[in-house]
Formats: C-alpha cells, sequence, structure tokens
C-alpha cells in the first residue's frame, strides 16, 4: 500500500520513514536545480527572504517542459534531474530552508545521505525519464518564480495528486539505498601500484 | 531531387519521433528487463518506464522532459545532387523542432551559461558528415540527455594495458552508478586517436541492442562485459537489482602503435534514435 505526504511535512512524519517505503505525494511541491539553489543560498545567506515558504515543503529537483496556453501552463513531460549535481549545496539549502522531502534521481553522495540523518530530510526517488507519468499528475502550476533564470531552472510551484511511485532512497536513520558496495569499487582500492597514473590523468581515475 | 522543404520536414518529424517513442528494439529489451527481475523495486522502476512510454506515444508527449541535444550522423554519397546547404537546412528543422513538438531549450553559451532558447548555436547540433559513394544519403539522430553524456570517459591506456578496457568500461558504469538513468546502453570506442574513440563510442549507440558487433571477437567482449556490468548489482535508477545495462556496443578502429585510446558513451533508457535515408526524392524514416 503506498503511503501518501501531503505537505507540510513535520519532523516527526519524515522520521518515521524508512528505505524501500513506496510513498506518494498530494499538495504542493516546488521545482529547483543548479542556479535555484545557488540563487536560494545567496539570498538566506544575505538575510533575505525566498518569495515563498518552504519550511515543512517538498523540493523536486525537475526542470519542467511545458506550454502555455490560454487556461495556463500544460506540462507535457516533467521527470527528475540528477540529484548529484546539488550535492555541494544540497545540506546548506536543507537546512537554511528547512524543506523536510527531495525528490530527485539517481541519488547523492554518501556524505549528504548522512546530513539527511542529521536534518531531519527524507530523499525520495521517482523513475528518472519518466516525463509523461509525472506530467500527469501534476494538476497545476500555481506559480512560476525566478523565470529569469530560465523555464527549466526556475522555481516552479505546482500543485500535485498521487504524484508517485517514489522510493524512500535515503531515509533518517543513515540507511542509503545508493550506497550498496560496489565489488569492482572495492577491487579498485587496492590498485595502490597504479596511484601514479591516477595522478597523471587528474580528476579520471586510472582503470 | 530532394528538396529543402521535404528534407526539413523529414527531420523535425524524426526529432518528433525519436523525442515521443522508443524503438523497438529498446522496448522490447526493457520488457525482458522487466520480466528478469526479482526485485520488488526494480520491477516498479521497469513498470514505470514502461508505462510512460504508452503515455507519451498516446499523448504525444516527450518521454523525458530533458528532450536532450540531438547529435546527427550523415552519411551522403557523391552521387545524390543537392541545391541546398544540408547543415543549414537541420539548424532550421531542429529551431523549428523546438517550437513546434516542442523540444525544451536546453543549449546555452558554456561560459556565460546563457541560453540560446532554439537548441541551436555556433557548431551545435553537432552534424557528423561521412562521404560515401553511390547515390546514397542517410540520417542517423541520437537524442542524448545530459545526465547520461556527462559520464561520457576516454581513457588514453598504455599499448601493454589491453586487459584494462574492461576494467575501463566498469569503473565508469560503476561511478555513474543511477546518475546515467540506467539500464543504460554502454558505447566503447577502441583505437583510433582520441576523437576517433570518442565517435565510435557515440556511433555504437546507433546500432540496435538485438545486434552484436559483426566481428566476433568484438562480439564476444560486448558479451563478456555485458555480464559483468549486470553484475555490479547497480540496478535499474541505481535502487539495485539485475539490469544495470541493456547492452554493451564495441567498435574499433587501428590506432597509433604506442597508443591505446579507449572512450566510453552511455546511453539512458530512454535510449531515442531516429534513422531516415533518401528513397528517390524523399526522405523515408525507418526508426521508430
Amino acid at each position: 500500500m503506498m503511503k501518501q505526504l501531503t505537505p507540510p511535512l513535520s519532523e516527526k512524519q519524515v522520521r518515521q520513514l524508512k528505505v524501500g517505503d513506496v510513498v506518494s505525494i498530494t499538495g504542493q511541491m516546488v521545482t529547483a536545480r543548479d542556479k535555484a539553489y545557488a540563487r536560494a543560498i545567496e539570498l538566506l545567506r544575505a538575510g533575505k527572504m525566498l518569495p515563498l515558504y518552504l519550511r515543512g515543503g517538498i523540493v523536486y529537483h525537475s526542470g519542467p517542459l511545458a506550454i502555455k496556453n490560454k487556461s495556463g501552463w500544460n506540462i507535457l513531460s516533467a521527470g527528475p534531474t540528477t540529484s548529484a549535481r546539488l550535492d555541494s549545496m544540497q545540506a546548506e539549502f536543507i537546512e537554511r530552508t528547512g524543506v523536510r522531502a527531495l525528490v530527485g534521481k539517481g541519488g547523492m553522495s554518501e556524505n549528504i545521505a548522512d546530513a539527511l540523518t542529521r536534518l531531519g530530510c527524507v530523499y525520495l526517488a521517482f523513475t528518472g525519464g519518466a516525463g509523461v507519468l509525472a506530467g500527469q499528475a501534476i494538476k497545476d502550476v500555481q506559480k512560476i518564480y525566478w523565470r529569469d533564470l530560465g523555464d527549466a531552472e526556475a522555481l516552479w510551484v505546482l500543485r500535485v495528486q498521487d504524484f508517485g511511485p517514489l522510493i524512500v532512497a535515503v531515509d533518517t536513520f543513515g540507511n542509503n539505498l545508493y550506497a550498496r558496495k560496489i565489488r569492482l569499487m572495492k577491487a579498485n582500492d587496492d590498485s595502490g601500484s597504479r596511484r601514479n597514473d591516477r595522478q597523471r590523468n587528474g580528476r579520471h581515475r586510472h582503470p | 531531387m530532394l528538396s529543402e522543404a521535404e528534407f526539413r520536414g523529414a527531420i523535425v518529424e524524426m526529432l518528433r519521433r525519436a523525442a515521443t517513442a522508443l524503438p523497438k528494439d529498446v522496448i522490447e529489451a526493457l520488457e525482458k528487463c522487466e520480466q528478469r527481475e526479482r526485485d520488488k523495486i526494480a520491477k516498479l522502476q521497469f513498470e514505470c518506464m514502461l508505462k510512460n512510454l504508452k503515455l507519451a506515444k498516446k499523448l504525444n508527449a516527450p518521454i523525458c522532459q530533458d528532450t536532450g541535444v540531438p547529435i546527427f550522423f550523415v552519411k551522403l554519397g557523391n552521387g545524390v545532387k543537392l541545391d541546398f546547404d544540408l547543415v543549414a537546412g537541420i539548424r532550421k528543422a531542429v529551431r523549428e523542432a523546438t517550437l513546434s513538438i516542442p523540444l525544451r531549450a536546453n543549449l546555452v553559451d558554456p561560459l556565460s551559461r546563457v541560453n540560446t532558447k532554439t537548441n541551436v548555436g555556433d557548431g551545435m547540433p553537432a552534424v557528423h558528415t561521412e562521404l560515401t559513394q553511390g547515390k546514397r544519403l542517410q540520417i542517423d539522430l541520437l537524442v542524448k540527455g545530459a545526465g547520461a553524456e556527462n559520464w561520457s570517459r576516454l581513457y588514453m591506456l598504455r599499448p601493454s594495458e589491453g586487459e584494462l578496457i574492461e576494467r575501463a568500461v566498469l569503473l565508469t558504469i560503476g561511478e555513474a552508478r543511477g546518475q546515467p538513468c540506467p539500464p543504460t546502453i554502454v558505447g566503447v570506442g577502441i583505437g583510433g586517436a582520441a576523437e576517433v574513440a570518442c565517435l565510435l563510442a557515440k556511433k555504437a549507440l546507433l546500432r540496435p541492442i538485438d545486434e552484436p558487433n559483426k566481428d566476433r571477437q568484438l562480439a564476444s567482449l560486448e558479451h563478456r562485459f555485458v555480464l559483468a556490468a549486470n553484475e555490479l548489482g547497480i540496478g535499474p535508477m541505481g535502487l539495485g537489482g539485475k539490469t544495470t545495462v541493456l547492452g554493451v556496443h564495441i567498435e574499433k578502429a587501428p590506432c597509433h602503435t604506442a597508443s591505446l585510446p579507449v572512450a566510453i558513451n552511455l546511453q539512458c533508457w530512454a535510449a531515442r534514435r531516429a534513422s531516415a535515408k533518401l528513397v528517390g526524392d524523399r526522405m523515408r524514416i525507418e526508426v521508430p
């Protein structure tokens, strides 16, 4: 049975979720990605306000594809984007905004997953590439802020119904579905003799 | 003679079909993988993918909101007469398709990050042209989203390190984990020179999944890499499972005796591509 999440979410509510739980969202969800994250952090650091209140809210890593017609915005495709691109800003963003759930795809690095435990926030995975399926659950575009960043990078305030299935992929107990050990990675750690090659090749590790 | 309007119309239609439907071989591969998975979450990922494909078709909507950047491969025979600029025609078609389908405007200046708003800019979309003999004109289109393209790798191995090719491929897949939207198709270019290997890796993605390399040695490497990649357990969307790749496609070219370039290019499960060729004075779209 799919558990329904209706924001605003309390810390207690999200701390009950466990990896592997399948949930869906009904209510408000706000998109944000690279540029919006950077601007939000900049504003909050300067003690300024965001155009909307995110405490207890749900942020969706997505840049929707939509067309505007007479009756408003029509979402064509709005699946999740790669969450890990936001890793360097994630913890500060959650801390300063007070969001309780992130929706994205592909996971995040382990130190960010640890920060979620501390901050009381969960990571929910939606199937990447399933843009039309996601779009069908978006019932209304309530507002778009920061369109000057480009439509894909703006803050889309969405009203969604039964948005899912979402997999709880990082919970507040330190569990992270993406962190399972991969055999190859272990084997690679043993190849100390290749250290010089690795340095030569810069960021790309030598196989 | 092929008219510019006919050509441009065909390119727009290729872009539309590629954005909204997957080739048959990809759909069949996804269905087969769904059957094979036992894990509940992995199965659910495949169910969502397949449901999304049906919805995209029904609503004529782009499968994924990242409609990518289009990469064109053109084979042009010396017997084909054209009275228009082929590359300019492709650029116009991309501009038109961006508005009419619509496609998301993804192309930005690499430094200022200002969006061109048309998916067209200096040197993009890329049109890789191969000049051949005869009256042949073939256009192949790959749609590349950033999630998968960002994990492209080039390794300049030492000639004595042939056994490291497999590790290079597995390391790329292993580091990327869930980010390129697995199960991916893995294009591998071996040899040539740095840019030749990269192009081979990308071209390898044009080959249907059910079609192994005609070279038996490469076909057996492809088979081995698929088994090894699926042993990693990354699974669909990185959430764990038996299916990490849909296929591994390898292409090779001779290289300098002192070099061993290996390039890797990943394509997401929404492996969008299209093909068309000139028949008489019209373009016939064959995939999807």
